[in-house]
């Protein structure tokens, strides 16, 4: 039985009316489906537990109904998308089909669709857009830290902006990352024609849009004020704003896991003839990485929010002292998922790092090996170091060496990639286009991130540093420093060959530029900031730290405005200006430049055979000894 | 042209710098790192950062210095289409670097277990019992976090409560740091002390005040809107001021000192509930 037997029937003819069209399985009904689910629940709600309202602002504060109606709305919307309609005829005896893999025009890019570029394609806008809405989040956040008082927002907005900036950045940006460039090229890297499963590639998408917008709404139901990492007890203190926050996080932690089993799935079974594990572009692996540690630790997190949305509905008390429960319950079980997370942050901006640096120095990828066990090196730590996040709190005090331990041996595998790129560039012929740029900025900002790093890792050290603004820039120096800058490297990079049309280079040279300025010039300054004794998520703090802030915020301003730029050369250079890309405009060896552009649906007419991993670059050097030998022997 | 020795070239610029940027960040930046020379703990965390810093600054300059290096004498000339040396690994250089760094990253752990213990706990929570407790009288001071200010309990002063934090300089104090309601956590800046207050926990900071001084006392964990305004000011006075102090306090806080437990050296009230 081959699931990929084309369908029987040919595709239906596209020229049917409008109103026929409307009717069937797509985003139209997903979304009336989406909000008639969402009444049902909260009726349902209501009937099991009553309106009970919040006496100062009589706002309807019903967990219980709001919830369901997360719920009810999410299953309305996954039925409309035609999600249902697989497993149920399965269930019915008919036959499998791919047939949603078959469509055609700019429809599919609006539905449930199995052809894996499209699904990498409506991630990258899906999750951009997201980013943006992030990214205006911490324009507002640093507007209100120009003053040392609340001023423009207000404490409690201003809270919501946090948590806003953090959760969207964390559960639809960054977690998501692996969405576009993986979906798009792994299976074209390894040699296939799908994903391994392809309905559920399309269901992490659209589970992901879902929960972004249940994330926004909570502007609706007050915001949530414990930022992205939902501390107990304050989060059984917020209103019902909160309850988004637990729905949109164990939603994004379902697709994650998803994602990951799929990721897993398709690498270890679909590889192509003499596509050895030892052959694996060194991107491949840095999913195959990543994708470990989205299946071992988003369960985690949905089973926590669980426990949460228990204690906030049917008031049960995992993780209330007054019950039995405790907060350090929630704290450990967050970050046993939420330190994990921070390298599902880093490892897939490696991967991007690694397979970019040799096309662009000419030269083959330098200790293959040591940069894939420096990968897997990061996924086995990265889950026996969490309680770093808890050195003050009291809990296992005298097990903090142990995580101080496991911390700084991190730093070890993380070294194996510095030695990786420096070993890549060493005598290579490197040339100085958009991807390398932000590549090779990635090298200077990971750095301070890293380093920064080991001073949080150091207990006594630590004291001081611990929940400041020094925190901040640290992660952002990582995550921003280091993901997003080789998400925007793979961008110009792999964009052309998605989308086969180019980019703006001088736009995306200003980009650049102004990017890693102003980044550096915003983030340096926090640490200053945070040793000085500024906390993180205040909205007002000492006045002598205004200077700075205002210098912060100008500077964070310029890096909003790189943005735009970028936003600018995207819908200049793809939507109006069209100009084609070359076939391989970095001359790149890998296999996705050697298929046609646009990739055809089902990647290659016959399934390639590889004989040598994609990093054949460079003259090979002359063997010792062979000029000496005479010429006769 | 013959090619110059990169790697000869390359290891002396950054001998160099390193030999003249390390003993530089260590007497320039060394003495403004903070948290300063407030108390005992403060000190000794200026020295873990100034260590921290010594054996950062080699790593930062052996990349950056690589990078700028690879920037500009590895470039590919313009137009042109060469390619590098295939080489695709060096024994030798992989097992010297995970040699080196493992080093660097264990010697670095122990010290800072080293420093952690003989500090007892350099300042931070160490929860209700920790490992090293210093010898000697110890002034106990009991710090109760809640939405959204910080209220001060004096177990060996009749138990006053009172929202002012004031210590008497030279003296050895005992914090038990617990809260009301949500995780909060107890920061004093300048003496170098962060212990979380978690409802229902008694975590333990040891801190000795070295100088009469005034210091910031903020919240360092989200606690719900007023997060950010949680803040005052503590002092360290002589330890005679601080006799006159407390005991003008005990008088202020009678009525109320009346109505609250019996003599304990914790104090874990029950946590509030939404609703409730």
């Amino acid at each position: 039985m081959s699931t990929t037997t084309a369908s029987a029937s040919a595709p239906q003819p596209t020229h049917r009316p409008l109103w026929r069209r409307a009717l069937g399985f797509n985003l139209l009904t997903a979304v009336l489906l989406g909000v008639g689910g969402y009444y049902l629940g909260w009726f349902i709600g209501h009937q099991i537990s009553g309106p009970s309202f919040n006496y100062e602002s009589a706002t309807d504060e019903n967990d219980v109904a709001l919830l369901l109606a997360y719920f009810f709305g999410v299953v309305g919307f996954l039925i409309g998308l035609g999600f249902a309609n697989y497993p149920l005829s399965r269930l019915l005896g008919r036959p499998a089909s791919l047939r949603e893999k078959e469509q055609e025009g700019i429809g599919r890019y609006f539905g449930l669709c199995t052809d894996h570029k499209v699904v990498g394609l409506q991630y990258l806008v899906g999750i951009g857009v997201f980013f943006f809405i992030g990214g205006l989040n911490a324009m507002l956040i640093r507007t209100e830290l120009l003053h040392d008082t609340p001023t423009v927002v207000g404490p409690n907005q201003y809270l919501s902006l946090v948590g806003m900036h953090g959760t969207m950045m964390m559960g639809m940006f960054t977690s998501g990352v692996l969405g576009p460039f993986a979906n798009y090229f792994v299976p074209i890297m390894i040699g296939a024609r799908r994903m391994a499963f392809p309905r559920i590639e399309s269901l992490t998408f659209w589970l992901l849009m879902a929960a972004g917008f249940i994330l926004t709404s909570t502007i609706f139901f007050g915001g949530f004020p414990t930022g992205w990492t939902g501390y107990e007890p304050l989060n059984d203190q917020a209103v019902i704003g909160m309850d988004s926050y637990i729905c949109f996080f164990a939603l994004v932690g379902v697709s994650m896991c998803l994602l990951g089993v799929n990721m897993l799935a398709t690498i270890m079974t679909m590889r192509a003839p003499g596509m050895t594990w030892s052959r694996l572009p060194i991107f491949v692996w840095s999913v195959f990485a990543t994708a470990v540690i989205l299946v071992l630790a988003a369960p985690v997190l949905v089973a926590t929010l669980l426990m949460a949305s228990l204690d906030r509905t049917i008031d049960t008390s995992f993780f209330i002292v007054g019950g039995g429960g405790s907060p350090y319950l929630f704290e450990n079980l967050f970050w046993f998922f939420g330190h994990p997370e921070v390298y599902v942050l880093a490892l897939p901006g490696f991967g991007i790092l690694l397979e970019l640096l040799p096309v662009f120095a000419r030269k083959p990828l330098w200790g293959y090996r040591l940069a894939v066990s420096g990968m897997l090196g990061v996924t086995l730590l990265s889950f026996f170091v969490w309680q770093h996040h808890l050195f003050v709190s009291g809990i296992n005090a005298d097990l903090r060496p142990f995580y101080m331990l496991s911390t700084e041996i991190i730093s070890i595998p993380t070294g194996f990639i510095f030695l990786c790129v420096m070993g890549t560039l060493w005598k290579g012929r490197i040339s100085f286009a958009v991807p390398m740029l932000f590549c090779l900025a990635w090298v200077f900002n990971f750095l301070i991130g890293g380093l920064s790093g080991v001073f949080l890792s150091d207990a006594p050290s630590d004291t001081g540093t611990h929940g400041s603004f020094f925190v901040m820039a640290h992660f952002h120096y990582t995550i921003m420093g280091g993901l997003i800058f080789t998400f925007f490297a793979a961008i110009y990079y792999w964009v052309p060959k998605m989308t086969g049309l180019r980019f703006n280079e001088s736009l995306a040279k200003w980009h650049f530029w102004l990017m890693f300025i102003s980044f550096n010039s915003t983030f340096l300054p926090l640490f200053a900031l945070g040793m000085k004794g500024m906390p993180r998520r205040v909205s007002s703090y000492a006045p002598n730290l205004v200077g700075l802030n205002v210098w912060v915020s100008i500077s964070a301003f310029v890096l909003g405005f790189s943005m735009l730029i970028f936003l600018f050369n995207a819908v200049y250079s793809l939507i109006f200006v069209r100009e084609p890309a070359a076939a391989n405009p970095w001359h790149s060896k890998s296999i996705e430049w050697q298929t046609p552009t646009p990739v055809p649906v089902h990647n290659f007419e016959q399934i390639p055979v590889f004989d040598a991993d994609p990093y054949d670059y460079g003259t090979p050097l002359p063997l010792a000894g062979t000029q000496a030998a005479p010429a006769g022997t | 042209m013959s090619e110059p020795n990169h790697a000869r070239r390359f290891g002396v610029i950054w001998l160099v710098a390193t030999l003249i940027a390390t003993p530089l960040a260590i007497l320039l930046l060394g003495p403004i790192l903070p948290p300063g020379n407030g108390s005992e703990q403060a000190s000794e965390q200026v020295t873990d950062n100034t260590v921290l810093l010594a054996m950062a600054t080699p790593v930062l300059l052996l990349v950056v210095i690589y990078l700028i290096y690879s920037v500009i004498c590895f470039r590919q000339p313009k137009g042109g289409a060469l390619e590098g040396p295939a080489v695709r690994g060096d024994a030798r250089v992989q097992t010297t670097w995970i040699v080196v760094t493992s080093l660097l990253v264990l010697s670095l752990a122990t010290f800072a277990t080293v420093r952690l213990e003989t500090d007892y706990g350099s300042g931070s929570g160490s929860g209700p019992t920790p490992l090293t407790v210093p010898k000697g009288p110890k002034l106990p001071v009991q710090v109760i976090a809640q939405q959204w200010k910080f209220t001060f309990r004096y177990p060996t002063y009749g138990g006053v409560e009172t929202p002012h934090l004031v210590l008497p300089v030279g003296q050895m104090v005992e914090l038990h740091v617990t809260s009301l309601d949500v995780i909060h956590s107890f920061w004093a800046i300048q003496l170098g002390v962060k212990v979380d207050a978690n409802p229902g926990v008694d975590n333990v900071a040891f801190v000795r005040p070295t100088r009469v001084q005034t210091f910031e006392v903020r919240c360092s964990e989200l606690c719900g809107i007023w997060h950010g305004a949680m803040f005052d000011y503590g002092h360290v006075v002589t330890p005679s001021a601080f006799k006159t102090w407390i005991h003008q306090e005990q008088v202020t806080f009678a009525p109320a000192t009346k109505l609250l437990p019996p003599y304990s050296t914790t104090y874990v009230p029950n946590p509030t509930r939404r609703g409730e």
